[in-house]
């Protein structure tokens, strides 16, 4: 498609020289112009087929839902019933009934908090277990076995530990996020070429200069990889636990919903968390690939 | 007169649960100040094995290192080695490279402003200067080698230790390097010790070509002196009859009396 679009330039611009002076300047614009049309192209290639998907699943369930038996609001239902949470998401009556943006809000702030304690302690851990054999040989037996247990199974023992709902959650998000991050960050701190650890005893760079210059930058990539698993898990947890703690926050937004049977609520809830956990897992990917831009181009 | 660097005797063996290997035996070689000796072997006698030995990254079995008559046995920036796959680190820039080693062992003795200069010189040396804010990534692999050789010599190391340094670049590019290396070698006297598999190379650039026996247990089996003047020139060197016969001794030695058996 690019390019035609360079092919027929050429053509427009040949009858430029029987009147050069006023025939010249506009060249430049039709380029630009073409280069215009050319983003809008490739935009248009990466938006339109999932448009047309979304429309198509639209219309299935509409159809479907349609009929006075179905225990589901179609679309057109949940839109005119939530158009009130859709308008408005910023308002806030006290106690839990408030927008969705201050739900979301809440279970993300949550989820920064106990997320960002599993990233520090997540890539120390996985440091350590990384570079000292001793270490793997007796921490990876246990964590292999700590990461399978379901995030929820935390939340009781983190309730009877901390006595209220808000730390008890954190908890759970720290719990479920780190493993991943420990993983791989460990594998990250195996897998430093030989030779850079070479190059770090010959220049003599004490461990902590180590760290910072050669294990960081040069596990980044598998360090991101955990990182990135760690905040879908996170978000994965946070709407379970706070179903059961309650309080402000998505999750319980849902449940909420749910006992008062306002199907349609938990349907926009649910699009809502659906996007924060897409735009979640695009900025740590994001952020990794800018940390990372020289190590995977080596 | 005591020698500038010494192997005393150096034995190496590799234990790998009941089975022991010995690579290295009874190695001494004795280096004096401003020479350039090259240890040439085929693959697997353990001259990198030798080298790093030296360096510091693998600890002899049996006897150790001297360096102005102190042992040596762990890395340090007094034995700056140029590695075999230039071994930059793909995250900092060419500039950075060097300056990390520069940082490190001027830390006390240079100022900021000083420190910068000196990194900024050494790139102008291996006349990569230009591309001090590329990454490796962006560099060829002969720039690479160059930045490498910077980074070594940037160090002031008492000996420059190579570990094949020209191995992994073609032919051109090699005897470029190979000139730029003599170059500064004729213009700063370091004492270098080099690996190599290649007998142009060796004969091209050293004062000395020690040359191993196969391994299991190799040991120095001859040593020959290379008794040509500096500055030396390839074109020159390719009709010259000690150039010549020193050739014909390293390839006598490595292909009649100490062929590579599993190459036979």
């Amino acid at each position: 498609m690019t390019l035609q679009a360079i092919k027929t330039e050429p053509a427009m611009a040949l009858p430029a020289p029987s009147a050069a002076v006023v025939a010249l300047p506009p060249t430049p614009k039709r380029r630009s112009a073409s280069r215009w049309l050319g983003m809008l192209r490739h935009a248009a290639v990466r938006v339109v087929p999932p448009l047309i998907v979304v429309v198509l699943l639209l219309v299935i369930w509409e159809l479907t839902c349609r009929g006075a038996g179905s225990t589901l609001p179609p679309p057109s239902r949940v839109l005119s019933d939530t158009r009130d949470l859709i308008v408005d998401p910023f308002y806030d009556h006290g106690g839990i009934d408030k927008g969705l943006f201050w739900h979301i809000y809440a279970s993300l702030k949550r989820v920064a908090l106990g997320y960002s304690l599993a990233a520090v302690a997540g890539i120390a851990l996985g440091t350590l277990v990384g570079q000292s054999i001793w270490a793997m040989r007796g921490l990876d037996p246990i964590f292999q076995v700590l990461r399978t247990i379901p995030p929820l199974a935390w939340l009781p023992l983190s309730l009877a530990a901390f006595r209220d709902g808000e730390p008890s959650a954190i908890f759970v998000i720290f719990i479920t996020s780190i493993w991943p991050i420990i993983i791989n960050t460990a594998v990250g701190i195996r897998n430093i070429p030989q030779d850079y650890r070479n190059v770090a005893a010959v220049v003599q760079l004490n461990p902590l200069e180590f760290f910072w210059k050669v294990m960081l930058p040069s596990a980044a990539p598998y360090i991101f990889t955990g990182l990135r698993i760690g905040i879908g898990l996170s978000w994965l947890a946070i709407i379970a636990a706070e179903m059961l703690i309650g309080g402000v926050g998505i999750g319980f937004f849902i449940w909420d919903a749910w006992n008062s049977s306002h199907i349609s609520e938990i349907i926009l809830a649910l699009v809502y968390v659906g996007i924060v956990g897409f735009v979640l897992d695009r900025l740590i990917a994001g952020l990794g690939k800018l940390v990372t831009h020289g190590v995977s181009a080596s | 007169m005591q020698p500038y660097l010494k192997l005393d005797y150096i034995g190496k063996t590799f234990t790998r649960g009941a089975v022991t290997t010995e690579v290295l035996k009874d190695v001494c070689l004795d280096i004096a100040r401003g020479d350039y000796v090259s240890i040439i072997g085929h693959s697997g006698c353990g001259k990198s094995t030798l080298l790093n030995i030296v360096a510091g990254l693998t600890r002899a079995t049996v006897g150790g290192v001297l360096l102005e008559n102190r042992e040596v046995n762990s890395p340090g920036p007094d034995r700056a080695v140029v590695f075999q796959n230039h071994s930059l680190l793909p995250w900092l820039t060419v500039y950075q490279n060097v300056q990390l080693g520069v940082d490190k062992v001027f830390a006390k003795t240079k100022s900021r402003a000083e420190r910068h200069d000196w990194t900024m010189h050494n790139l102008n040396l291996v006349q990569m200067a230009h591309a001090k804010d590329k990454r490796p990534s962006e560099i060829s692999g002969g720039m690479k080698q160059r930045v490498g050789i910077a980074r070594a010599l940037a160090m002031e190391p008492k000996v420059l230790l190579l570990d094949e340094p020209f191995g992994a670049l073609d032919a051109l590019t090699r005897a470029h390097l190979q000139d730029s290396v003599m170059a500064l070698h004729q213009k700063l006297n370091n004492t270098i010790l080099m690996i190599t598999h290649d007998v142009d190379e060796a004969v091209l650039l050293s004062d000395r070509i020690v040359m191993m026996t196969n391994g299991p247990s190799a040991r120095i089996g001859e040593v020959l002196e290379v008794p040509l003047p500096h500055p030396r020139n390839r074109l020159e060197l390719a009709s010259n009859p000690t150039y010549l016969k020193c050739r014909q001794r390293v390839l006598e030695f490595l292909y009649e009396r100490h062929r590579f058996v599993e190459a036979a």
